[in-house]
């Protein structure tokens, strides 16, 4: 007997030294170039003309304003989007009734279109060329070229967020406990607020937190619809190309900066999530069914 | 091929899984690992194939020493618990991916051939385009064992083969499997925790606890001279009584036998159910029935001595017993374990 | 099928349908139908010209570049988060979803300074001869930033999942790494892969906000399909903005079925008797 343990573990596939090293390497070098790098230089340019103009650019009534379009725009777009998302999760993964594969499908389109398209689209209904347009005009409604218009654009592109992290979880956890809560004598509501929503939480605020990041980043879809009229119209991440384009490049970084640092906040606010086992459950339809594997029962 | 392990030590992390392991096993053996889980069991087997590494000792494959061969050049078959079926390949294909991928290049029509071979041996003639969530659990272990067996290699090993299984279809496997090996002669190692399948099964059972060897031999060896109470217990049913040992007799409850050798001081005396048996008259150990389970094979009784502790024994379907008799238990044999 | 005994049933459908009626399938069908108005030779004048071929081809072809290059860099990394354990790798797998949270319009921009002749990159580029900003190339990697994490993310669940002993089977056969991983790994990757991929290709397609900045947008060279619309609306052309429009909604369903079709394909092993 060897007098200090060896404590080794044979190789798996791919465990050999060099071959580790090297592509850990690779995927980290490339990694940088690609990912943050892009992340440091919003920093570094929006500091390159000194802290006032930083200052002043955040401090100027546009990029204001265009904050207060875009918090606006998801305060009524994320709940909204919630409740659709909560409603089709539950009737899809509750109740069996014709068509359910192809609802899904129909869910998912936005996440498949292009936001120009989504914002096109949106202008042939609501704007003058389009099927309520002219009607609403004459009764003074405007939903193009303003704030509804925007809600409504964010609202396509956001639209399968919360649903596609609630389908699979509640797909997975079954109708048991609902059935058991109902047999009890629970009414609907009771029986979603107290069993079916503490199981579900975490996807669901999983499903919040990356809708909200799309709608307050999208910019396709509404700068197709928005008009870009400043200090009207404009949410951040347009105002951002407008000061692009106006050559104040350290001004759209400074706004930029705003957007980055939300997206590093869902980023942790998404691991954290994770560590709570939200977003664990992914569509089956990806993975293999490992037949050989002990959880899945055969028959 | 034979396999002998030198004082093999596995820890992980901080569990000591495998505690200094010796054992010998002959050429063309079938030998069974018996144990609790955790007892080091599935370890060893393990490590014989490669599959961990030992932390110390060693294993030798005849005179070669084993313990640093990778697990692709040691030339076992290694059949997995859950069969470790690879999914996206039909059952013909899984039986001759060890032959496609082998540095011993063969003709495509002597795989073909070998395939066929080997589906007849395991009797799946005509499913070998099946994949394998299209068959049932006993059709894909058999072709598990197929698959282990298409590298002819130097050693079989088995995990826990017949675990996820029905009870009878194990029943079958158990038999015919018994008829592969004396058929192929291979050396075969396999892990239960099923003492019963051990035991029809194995020419050798070696019983482990907490990482050591408790004890080892033929079937007949550990089933009527088991050396500890863990033995005793692990191989079946097994009524407890405390006794105590005077001058080579054990004595408990009012019944007494022979434990010439043994010193004196309390004791415990271990019966199967079938070691006890009933009379009206004394002596024997005072109890009354408290029921009597009827099975297919004869009647259970279950009853209380007047010490209060629980009997359980066998007697003959004919016998007239029922819940409320009062009589003696007999001891017909029974093996005494000193405390401490 | 089962009798349905909870309650809700209405109300969550009535919902679902409504707001997936008018939210969704209202205005793609507005869409249609206005490109439908136009008539089959107009329609097919305008989805045909020289300059919406021209756009296509370089949607495409930056498309496909970016998908096969996320192809191999998403598989890779993939692999490095679930098998390898190395300091700092939980920030890295963090930060993979980073091209997803960040607005598009923000990675524009930080890409067109990175890779603009004067940028970090762009300077180091342009001493080898290499252009990347306002050529089909920054359309490209503003496609691989953007579409990144689409692979990674399909592909890593997978990997974590997959049975340890199916690959101390194929090691037990005899099988070397290479071989292992060709036979027994990637194929069961396969369907997680082609997920992935066309996630991926779709999103690179319809891609707008991170490519303006960075192409260029010269028409016949950098001028994406996405742009082209755009650039019809501001003309008050709406009619050739929906018929382009269509195209672009055309191939993501024809995307949409495709990737059902091989999906299953690549799954029928799975299917029972």
């Amino acid at each position: 007997m060897s007098a200090t343990p060896k404590r080794r573990k044979p190789p798996r596939v791919g465990d050999g030294t060099l071959f580790r090293r090297l592509l850990i390497g690779i995927v980290l070098i490339v990694g940088a170039f690609l990912i943050l790098a892009p992340l440091l230089i919003i920093g570094v340019e929006a500091f390159s003309k000194g802290w006032q103009v930083y200052r002043d650019t955040i401090a100027h009534p546009d990029t204001l304003h265009a904050i207060g379009l875009t918090v606006l725009t998801a305060l009524v777009a994320v709940p909204v989007n919630t409740a659709f998302g909560v409603a089709a999760a539950w009737s899809i993964t509750k109740f069996d009734f014709r068509g359910k594969r192809f609802l899904l499908v129909v869910i998912e389109i936005p996440f498949s279109v292009s936001p120009i398209v989504a914002g096109v689209a949106y202008l042939f209904v609501y704007g003058l060329q389009g099927i309520f347009g002219p009607t609403l005009d004459d009764y003074g409604v405007k939903i193009l070229f303003a704030i509804p218009g925007i809600i409504l654009a964010s609202m396509f592109v956001t639209a399968p967020f919360v649903a596609r992290e609630l389908i699979p979880l509640m797909q997975a956890q079954g109708r048991d406990l609902e059935e058991a809560a109902t047999s009890l004598g629970a009414s609907g509501w009771r029986t979603f607020f107290s069993v079916t929503l503490p199981n579900i939480k975490w996807a669901l605020l999983y499903g919040v937190v990356l809708c909200n990041a799309r709608v307050m980043g999208e910019f396709g879809a509404v700068s197709v619809v928005s008009g870009n009229i400043r200090g009207q119209t404009n949410t951040l991440p347009l105002h951002i190309e407008l000061l692009y384009h106006d050559y104040q490049a350290a001004g759209a970084f400074a706004a930029s900066s705003i957007l980055a640092l939300i997206a590093v906040f869902t980023i942790i606010a998404k691991v954290a999530l994770e560590r709570q086992g939200a977003g664990r459950v992914r569509r089956p339809a990806t993975r293999p069914a490992l037949v050989a594997n002990p959880a899945e029962k055969t028959s | 091929m034979k396999i002998r392990l030198d004082h093999v030590v596995k820890t992980f992390e901080t569990f000591r899984a495998v505690r200094d392991v010796s054992l010998e096993i002959e050429s063309g053996e079938l030998v069974a690992l018996l144990g609790p889980s955790g007892s080091g069991k599935t370890t060893i087997l393990r490590m014989v194939a490669g599959l961990e590494y030992a932390d110390g000792g060693h294993i030798y494959f005849g005179d070669q020493d084993a313990t640093d061969i990778p697990v692709r050049d040691r030339g076992v078959g290694f059949v997995f618990q859950h069969y470790a079926l690879f999914p996206h390949m039909t059952v013909a294909e899984n039986i001759a991916f060890g032959m496609k991928v082998s540095r011993v290049k063969r003709e495509k029509a002597a795989i073909e051939a070998r395939v066929a071979e080997l589906l007849r041996l395991v009797r799946l003639e005509g499913l070998g385009d099946r994949f394998p969530a299209q068959i049932s659990g006993g059709q894909r272990q058999r072709v598990a064992l197929a698959r282990a067996l298409s590298v002819d290699p130097k050693v079989l090993l088995l995990d826990e083969p017949f675990g996820a299984l029905d009870a009878n279809v194990r029943h079958d496997l158990r038999r015919w499997l018994r008829e592969i090996h004396r058929e192929l002669g291979i050396t075969t190692i396999f892990v239960t925790h099923d003492q019963e399948e051990a035991l029809d099964l194995a020419d050798r059972v070696v019983i482990l606890k907490d990482g050591h060897i408790i004890q080892q031999g033929t079937a007949e060896e550990v089933c009527r001279n088991p050396q500890s109470a863990f033995v005793m217990k692990f191989l079946g049913d097994a009524n407890v009584l405390a006794a105590e040992v005077r001058d080579g007799r054990a004595y408990a409850s009012g019944a007494a036998i022979d434990v010439s050798g043994m010193a004196d001081g309390k004791a415990e005396l271990y019966a199967r159910p079938a070691d006890l048996d009933w009379s009206a008259q004394g002596p024997g150990i005072p109890a009354s029935i408290t029921r009597v389970l009827d099975r297919p094979d004869g009647r259970r009784v279950l009853a209380t001595a007047e010490t209060g502790e629980q009997l359980e024994f066998d007697v003959e379907p004919e016998r007239a017993l029922q819940a409320g008799d009062g009589g003696f238990v007999t001891l017909r044999r029974a093996k005494v374990f000193a405390l401490g | 099928m089962r009798r349905n005994v909870l309650p809700g049933l209405r109300l969550s459908l009535g919902v679902t349908l409504l707001y997936v009626g008018l939210i969704v399938v209202l205005p793609l069908v507005a869409l249609v139908f206005k490109a439908a108005s136009l008539g089959p030779e107009d329609y097919w004048r305008i989805v045909s010209s020289t300059r919406a071929l021209a756009s296509y081809r370089v949607t495409v072809l930056s498309a496909l570049g970016a998908t096969i290059f996320n192809l191999f860099f998403g598989l890779a990394l993939a692999w490095v988060l679930t098998r390898y354990r190395f300091p700092g790798w939980r920030i890295v797998d963090a930060m993979v979803d980073l091209p997803f949270a960040l607005p598009t319009a923000v990675a524009g921009i930080s890409l067109t300074a990175l890779f603009a002749a004067n940028g970090w990159f762009g300077s180091i580029l342009a001493d080898l001869g290499v252009k990347v900003a306002y050529t089909p190339l920054g359309i490209m990697i503003a496609m691989c930033f953007t579409s990144l994490p689409f692979i990674v993310r399909t592909v890593q669940p997978v990997l974590e999942d997959l049975d340890p002993a199916l690959e101390e089977a194929a090691q037990s056969l005899g099988g070397s790494d290479w071989t292992i991983f060709r036979k027994v790994i990637l194929p069961l990757l396969t369907p997680a892969l082609l997920a992935g991929v066309s996630l991926s290709f779709a999103r690179s397609l319809g891609e707008f906000g991170a490519i303006i900045f960075i192409a260029g947008n010269q028409p016949m060279s950098t001028e994406i399909t996405a742009l082209l619309v755009f650039i019809r609306l501001e003309e008050y052309d709406y009619q050739a903005a929906a018929a382009i429009a269509s195209v672009l909604l055309l191939t993501a369903f024809v995307m949409l079925a495709l990737t059902n079709w091989m999906q299953s394909r690549a799954l029928r092993y799975t299917v029972r008797n």
